[in-house]
């Protein structure tokens, strides 16, 4: 079933950034851009309540500070840029891995007995997607989903998330920086611009 | 008991040799013949005052004063495991969780080994438990300040792997848990490794300081084998407990990892 909770941001503050307002409606992705540095990925990091930060966020009713941190985390997940692994083999970080996500992502069963020393660094981006997402969040933040993957990969998860996105409801915060993704996968697009967070019109 | 008495200037033969070594040492430009000769010095001068406390401590007999030196020797033992981290908790809390640590574990162990096992009248009596507590207190300071040397010190290192868990919904107990492990091994292995090669390898210092001074080999290592087991239950009762306590100090009330609570090494 999909999720019908709205992620939504009230005056959240984390270093420069301050007042941030943002509300995501389910199955929405709203696309984040800025140069290097802007606080993208802190905003992210204080929504997933790994940062100390001013301002509140919610889901649905609930109150980002009124549940146990994991809690919150596992339901408004957080997928970095580079992902870390701990255990020696893919298949102890993933426990239930659907076969159709697999081929969709471009890999088949075994890769769940592959070392985690072997992976590279696209395939490490892409397993660490659907390490997050088989964990059943409730809500996404992307922090630059496919930095490290070709052209054609790119489009062919950028693909996959969007469906996935859409057919789970999850609202979704989706750090970018190239204007072509943003324009194919964005509802919304917003700059951080200085401390400011302004909206950038989209043909959607 | 008939030990052969030692004067001091028999003392002096072996320091001549010590001063030798130094000779040897400068001719050879190790660069250490100073701090050799500074750490023999220091070992007659520590050695011969602490002769003089006990001396006094043994004629007074009395529990205040066993108590003073107890407490002196665990403030100097909670400065030093702070003193062998690389990366320690600010605030107070390297020394802290290091001196509580080993006051729970080395004091109850002394103090239940005493009442309860060796029973000398009474119980305090300084020449049971002051050697007891120093050997308990020793070896209890290495083995905490193992652990939690490690544990900051892998926290620091793996900090994107624990955030990582952390991320994925991942519990404080479990994102750290790898790492919790580890430090609390690297506490408990060196009292095992020592276990394992006693009398085999090594002939341990008490006991034989203990047939030295005249006492039946038997004896002797009944008194060490008690040693060892209350020295392994100190050092792992107080890594255990300074490992939980410090691990949770990683973290804060929303189960962030806060290495800001961490120093930075010195340079």
């Amino acid at each position: 079933m999909p999720a019908t909770d709205v992620l939504r941001l009230e005056r959240l503050a984390i270093s420069e950034l301050s007042g941030v307002e943002l509300t995501l409606a389910p199955a929405e992705i709203l696309c984040l851009s800025g140069a290097s540095g802007s606080g993208k990925s802190r905003l992210l990091r204080a929504v997933a309540d790994l940062e100390p930060h001013g301002g509140k966020a919610l889901l649905g009713d609930l109150d980002q500070a009124s549940l146990p941190a994991h809690e919150w985390r596992a339901r408004v997940m957080l997928v970095p840029a580079e992902s870390h692994w701990w255990a020696d083999s893919v298949g102890e970080h993933l426990s239930q891995a659907d076969p159709a996500d697999l081929k969709a992502l471009g890999f088949t069963p075994e890769v769940l007995d592959w070392q985690v020393a072997r992976l590279s660094s696209g395939e490490k981006q892409r397993l660490a997607l659907l390490r997050a997402i088989s964990r059943e969040p409730s809500a996404l933040l992307l922090d630059e989903p496919t930095a490290n993957l070709d052209d054609a990969t790119t489009r062919r998860v950028e693909t996959w998330l969007v469906e996935r996105i859409r057919e789970r409801g999850w609202p979704t915060l989706w750090v970018a920086h190239d204007a072509a993704q943003i324009a194919r996968v964005a509802n919304h697009h917003w700059r951080i611009e200085g401390a400011e967070l302004a909206e950038v019109p989209t043909w959607t | 008991m008939d030990v052969i008495q030692l004067a001091w200037w028999q003392l002096a033969l072996a320091a001549l040799m010590v001063v030798a070594l130094a000779g040897c040492t400068a001719a050879m430009r190790l660069g250490m013949s100073r701090s050799l000769l500074i750490a023999a010095a220091r070992t007659v001068i520590q050695l011969a005052l602490v002769g003089l406390v006990l001396e006094a401590l043994f004629a007074a007999e009395r529990l205040v004063w066993v108590t003073l030196m107890a407490l002196g020797m665990l403030l100097i033992a909670g400065r030093e495991v702070m003193a062998r981290q690389k990366r320690r908790l600010l605030g107070g809390w390297a020394f802290g969780i290091g001196t509580v640590a080993m006051f729970l574990s080395s004091f109850t162990v002394t103090v239940l080994t005493l009442t309860v096992i060796i029973g000398p009248e009474p119980w305090y009596r300084p020449q049971y438990a002051i050697p007891l507590l120093g050997m308990m207190l020793g070896n209890t300071m290495t083995g905490v300040a193992l652990a939690l040397d490690r544990l900051t010190d892998t926290a620091w290192r793996q900090r994107a792997v624990i955030e990582n868990r952390l991320m994925l919904g991942q519990r404080w107990q479990e994102a750290v848990g790898d790492i919790r492990r580890e430090a609390m091994r690297s506490g408990l292995m060196p009292m095992i490794n020592a276990m394992a090669a006693a009398g085999v390898v090594s002939l341990p210092g008490m006991m034989t300081g203990q047939i030295l001074a005249g006492s039946p080999p038997a004896l002797a290592v009944k008194y060490q084998i008690l040693v060892m087991f209350t020295i392994t239950l100190g050092t792992g009762f107080g890594t255990l407990a300074a490992v939980a306590v410090g691990s949770r100090r990683l973290f804060d009330g929303r189960q962030r990892l806060r290495l800001d609570r961490l120093s930075a090494p010195k340079a």
